[in-house]
This record gives C-alpha cells, sequence and structure tokens, in this order.
C-alpha cells in the first residue's frame, strides 16, 4: 500500500516538473520574448535591453527557469506585462472564482450522471436508455460554445428564466458567483454528465451481464438487493479514474464557457491575456492549470486506491 | 512481409453504408465536403460585402438566411463559412497523425526505458488541457491560420501517439516481428512493413475522428477570436459575433451552429459506423485530448 502510494505521489511530482519545462521552454524556445511582443516592432535596441534587464531576461535560460519555478512555488507568480501587477493578485480572485464554477458543476454533475448512468444501464437500449444516450452523444459531440449559446437562447432569451450573461465583477462575493454560475454550470454539467454517464451505463451494462450478478439473481436475492448491493458498487469503482479524467475536460471546458457567459474566472483570464499577448500571464495560468489536473488525478487515484483493495498491490 | 497496403475504400464504404447510422452520416459528410468545394461559385453574393441599408434583415427572396448585424448575407457566409476551418483541420491532421503515429509504434517497438520516458512527457503535455496549450502558441506567434496548422497538429498528435503504442503493443511480441528482428531489420523497417499494416485500421479510423475534433478545435478559437481572422467568414466566428444580437437576428446565429453542428454529428456517426465495420474500438473524445 505504501509502496504504491509512494509511487503515485512521485509520479504526480515527475509530471508537475515536466508540465513546468514544457511550460516556460514552448515559449523560450518561439521567436520573440515577453519584451518584444509587448513593445512591437518599433522597439529601439535600448528599450529592448532594459525591459530585459528588468524582467531578468538577460540570463541563461536555465537560470530563469530556476528562479521561475521556485518563485512559483512561493507564491510569486511573476510580473503581468499588460496590466503592470503582480499576477499572484490577479489570477487568485479568479481562480477562486472557477473553482466556485467547477465546485457547483461537480457536485451537482457528479451524482446526476452517476444516477442516469445506472439508470440507463439497467434496461440497455430500452426507451429511457435511449433517450438518457441520445442527449449525452449529442453533448458530447456538440462543441461547448455552441451548447452554451443553446442554453443562453433557450433559458434566458426565450424563457427569460436566467440572466445570460454574468455581469458582476471578479471580486464580487461568493454567493453571488454561485447565483451567476447557474446557467455556465448547467452547460458544463451536460457536457461533464454525458462523458460520465456513458461509461457509467457501459460499466453497469457488463457488470449486469457478470457471473456474480447471475449468482444473486438465481439465490433469489431481490432486484432491489441485486441492484443495490451488487451492481452499483462494481459499477462505479472505474467510474472514479473516468471523473479523474473528465476534470482535464472541465478545465480546458472553463475557458470556452467562461467566455460565452463572460464569466469573471481564471479561463476567460487566459482568453484575455492571449489577446493582450501577456506572455508571462498566460504561462502562469497554463502552468495552474496543470497543476489543477495532476492533483485532481491525483486525488482521483488516491480514492480509487482506498476503495478498491485489488488495486493496492503492485503490478509488475 | 508486405508494405502498409492501401485502405481497402470501396470494403470501407459497403461496410459503411450497410448501416442506417452510416449512411445517415456519409450523406451529411459528403454533402458538407461538396458545398464546401462549390461555395465560391454557388454563393450568391459576396461574403463580406456591408450594406448598411440592409442590417439584421429577417429571411426574404434577395436574403435566404437573412443578414447579420453589418448587412452581410448569412446565406453566402454559412456556405462559405467551413472551408477554412476544415482546410486547417485537414492539415493539422496529417500532422498530428504522421508524428503520432511514428512515435507510438517506434516507442512500443523500443519498449523498456525510452518507452517509459517518452510516455511520460506525453502524459506530461496532456495534462495540460489542450486549448491553454494552443493558447500559449498563439500568444507567442500570434493568431493565424498558417500558426495554427502546426500548433494543433502537434497537440492532437499526443493522442495518437497514445493510440498508436497500445495498438501496436498487441503485435510486438508476436512471432513475425521477433523474426524480423532476428532476421536483422532495422527498427524503422520493422515499424513500417510489419506493425504499420496491422494498426492501420485503427489509425484510420482515428485520423478521421482526429478531423473532427481538430475542426471543433478551430471553430472554437474561432469563437475565441483566436482562429480564423475576418473578413474570411468562418462558423465559430459568426456564433460569436451574432451572439448579441440573438434576439433580434436569430437567423445570423442558428444556420452556422445548425452548420458546424450537423457536420460534426454526421462525421461521428460515419465513423462509428466504420469503426463498428472493422471492429476497431474507437475512443471516444478522450476528456482533455
Amino acid at each position: 500500500m505504501a509502496a504504491v502510494l509512494l509511487e503515485r505521489i512521485g509520479l504526480a511530482l515527475v509530471t508537475m516538473v515536466i508540465i513546468a519545462v514544457v511550460v516556460f521552454f514552448a515559449l523560450d524556445l518561439m521567436p520573440g520574448d515577453a519584451c518584444s511582443v509587448t513593445l512591437g516592432r518599433g522597439a529601439s535596441d535600448s528599450m529592448l535591453a532594459a525591459c530585459h534587464a528588468r524582467l531578468g531576461l538577460d540570463q541563461p535560460p536555465l537560470w530563469r527557469f530556476i528562479t521561475w519555478a521556485g518563485d512559483f512555488l512561493r507564491g510569486d507568480l511573476g510580473i503581468s506585462m499588460q496590466r503592470e501587477r503582480p499576477i499572484a493578485e490577479i489570477v487568485g480572485w479568479r481562480l477562486r472564482n472557477t473553482l466556485i464554477l467547477a465546485g457547483v458543476t461537480s457536485v451537482i454533475g457528479i451524482p446526476l450522471a452517476l444516477g442516469l448512468g445506472v439508470l440507463a444501464g439497467l434496461n440497455p437500449e430500452g426507451p429511457l436508455d435511449m433517450a438518457i444516450s441520445g442527449v449525452a452523444i449529442f453533448a458530447m459531440t456538440v462543441p461547448e460554445f455552441i451548447s452554451g449559446t443553446l442554453m443562453i437562447l433557450v433559458f434566458s432569451v426565450i424563457l427569460g428564466w436566467a440572466a445570460g450573461v454574468v455581469t458582476i465583477g471578479y471580486k464580487a462575493p461568493a454567493f453571488e458567483l454561485v447565483k451567476a454560475s447557474i446557467l455556465p454550470a448547467a452547460t458544463l454539467i451536460f457536457i461533464l454528465a454525458a462523458h460520465i454517464l456513458r461509461m457509467v451505463r457501459a460499466s453497469v451494462v457488463e457488470v449486469m451481464q457478470s457471473d456474480f450478478v447471475q449468482m444473486a439473481r438465481l439465490k433469489g436475492a431481490s432486484r432491489r438487493r441485486v441492484i443495490w448491493h451488487h451492481v452499483v458498487p462494481n459499477a462505479l469503482l472505474p467510474a472514479i479514474s473516468i471523473i479523474g479524467l473528465t476534470m482535464a475536460w472541465l478545465l480546458g471546458g472553463v475557458v470556452i464557457v467562461e467566455s460565452v457567459f463572460n464569466f469573471p474566472g481564471l479561463g476567460r483570464l487566459a482568453v484575455d491575456a492571449v489577446a493582450d499577448q501577456d506572455l508571462p500571464l498566460v504561462q502562469a495560468i497554463a502552468l495552474l492549470f496543470g497543476l489543477i489536473y495532476v492533483l485532481t488525478n491525483l486525488g482521483a487515484d488516491l480514492v480509487a486506491l482506498i476503495l478498491n483493495p485489488r488495486l493496492r498491490t503492485r503490478r509488475q | 512481409m508486405r508494405g502498409a497496403r492501401p485502405l481497402a475504400v470501396p470494403q470501407v464504404l459497403h461496410d459503411v453504408l450497410a448501416q442506417r447510422s452510416g449512411r445517415i452520416g456519409f450523406v451529411i459528410v459528403c454533402l458538407h465536403l461538396s458545398v464546401a468545394v462549390a461555395a465560391p461559385m454557388i454563393a450568391p453574393q459576396d461574403p463580406a460585402h456591408q450594406d448598411a441599408a440592409a442590417m439584421l434583415q429577417s429571411p426574404s427572396l434577395a436574403h435566404w438566411f437573412g443578414t447579420d448585424r453589418l448587412g452581410r448575407d448569412v446565406f453566402s457566409r454559412t456556405l462559405l463559412g467551413g472551408r477554412e476551418a476544415m482546410l486547417i483541420a485537414t492539415l493539422a491532421t496529417v500532422i498530428a497523425m504522421a508524428w503520432g503515429s511514428a512515435l507510438g509504434i517506434l516507442a512500443a517497438l523500443i519498449g523498456g526505458r525510452t518507452d517509459a520516458i517518452v510516455m511520460r512527457f506525453v502524459d506530461a503535455m496532456m495534462s495540460i488541457p489542450w486549448i491553454l496549450m494552443v493558447m500559449l502558441f498563439v500568444a507567442a506567434l500570434g493568431s493565424s491560420s498558417v500558426a495554427l496548422v502546426p500548433v494543433l497538429g502537434f497537440s492532437y498528435g499526443l493522442s495518437v501517439v497514445y493510440l498508436a503504442r497500445a495498438a501496436t503493443l498487441d503485435f510486438v511480441t508476436r512471432d513475425f516481428v521477433v523474426a524480423a528482428q532476428i532476421r536483422g531489420h532495422s527498427r524503422w523497417s520493422i515499424a513500417a512493413t510489419e506493425l504499420l499494416p496491422n494498426v492501420q485500421d485503427s489509425l484510420a479510423v482515428q485520423g478521421a475522428m482526429q478531423w473532427s475534433w481538430i475542426l471543433l478545435a478551430v471553430s472554437s478559437l474561432s469563437f475565441l477570436g483566436m482562429g480564423v481572422a475576418p473578413p474570411t467568414p468562418d462558423w465559430g466566428q459568426m456564433i460569436a459575433d451574432a451572439r448579441g444580437i440573438m434576439q433580434r437576428a436569430p437567423w445570423a446565429l442558428i444556420w452556422p451552429m445548425l452548420a458546424l453542428s450537423s457536420l460534426v454529428i454526421g462525421m461521428n456517426l460515419a465513423v462509428d459506423a466504420w469503426a463498428r465495420a472493422t471492429g476497431v474500438e474507437r475512443n471516444r473524445r478522450v476528456p482533455g485530448a
């Protein structure tokens, strides 16, 4: 158990280091740096040199990487080129807002997906399954920005139930953000739940045909007992790792969905930063997203380890 | 010992068309492709022509799909709006499939530490959501269709590495591969003549899927203002543009949404039918890929 645990944590750390290297050097290898991009073509050599000295870009790349990564670990994310403010200050609030949005999405979306997946899987090819799976396939196929725009069209413009576009600022109190995240979260849930429920459905169908479920039936266990004691626990285990993977999608989806709804989170900040060509800010956000992803996956792995003893021995 | 055989196109077509969903998907995709090719000839008006006297008009005989907020003809723009994205998707798919399959097959063949290192890198790269990866490059290179091709080709190739490696692993320990190794063939030659023919069906199905994912990526980027730039019409860009006026001119929004959705759904139906026919396990859109 301890060996497996250490291995998982070690792998997560290695992955984080690789992400940091990639995020840093991907831009380092590109033509142009933060200074030349911000100052534009007309910048004179002396202006560039002054900017390089100010940002420490005249140092050797390896040294710059070490200071950048070290500062990051201490919570200093560097200085934004366009906004002339520390990135940590800009990013902090938006990170909170995005976490609120992701939290609302997961708290409602994951149980909903598990429930619908089990329902669909218990009667495969039945009318309920056809309806649930049909909607799920639509949700998985159509891009996020179209689902989001459709949500606004239906729930805001036609039905008038909720405001289509978020107008509150990024420093608004948390409960107001929860209220503002209804439609963006609904869009994310629509897609997230589709991915998870398809997996759960498949694994319920598989477990229903397994020997131990047949056995339980032959023993005369009631349908309810078979479902709750035999099918559901076994079918939900594989779902845990899928939930971890789906978080990666959620992080990417957040970028688009936040832009559709004007939600003041990290994703929309990333879009704005790209539009402003604010390289240090884009880098910091990409690294942050990568770290959140690794931690989420590690969490899902650990939960799976706790729930499933069979994973605790080392595979050779 | 034979090289990569050409895909049996008539057979594939027959298998896809034998299924109802495959037929529907195939017809939709063909329709889209012919419209994309013929659009410059059949579009009734200049898609970039702005007419201040005809802003936000509802559909009429002069403008079948109405006009947008700048008085441009929505019908012509919808016909032309998929071309650039499809072109970028096609080129990027070629790049993604080429480097992804080569690296995946070689990693599986060489195995050991090389394989472990390659896969760790691929894993790490895939932990950054594709859109942020692309945005990282767009921020540095500026947004242009030309820059998008290698960037998307690179980031979408990562999941191809996974698939090609997994498909190849089933074969690397087989007798015919071992025999080739004993005969002293080079790794490249084993990869090309022994392994590629065995995994090319899965790769072809994956390639078709990649195409539709990359198309969605280009449209999403255009929606965010980082993809196809005006005056070239593009569905994603049209949707972004018409969002603010959806109450007054829903037609400017609905048609590009319908066009993009139908193409992607058609592609999915056709590829699903193809995957079923060849018995290839087609992976669903991998989250995060």
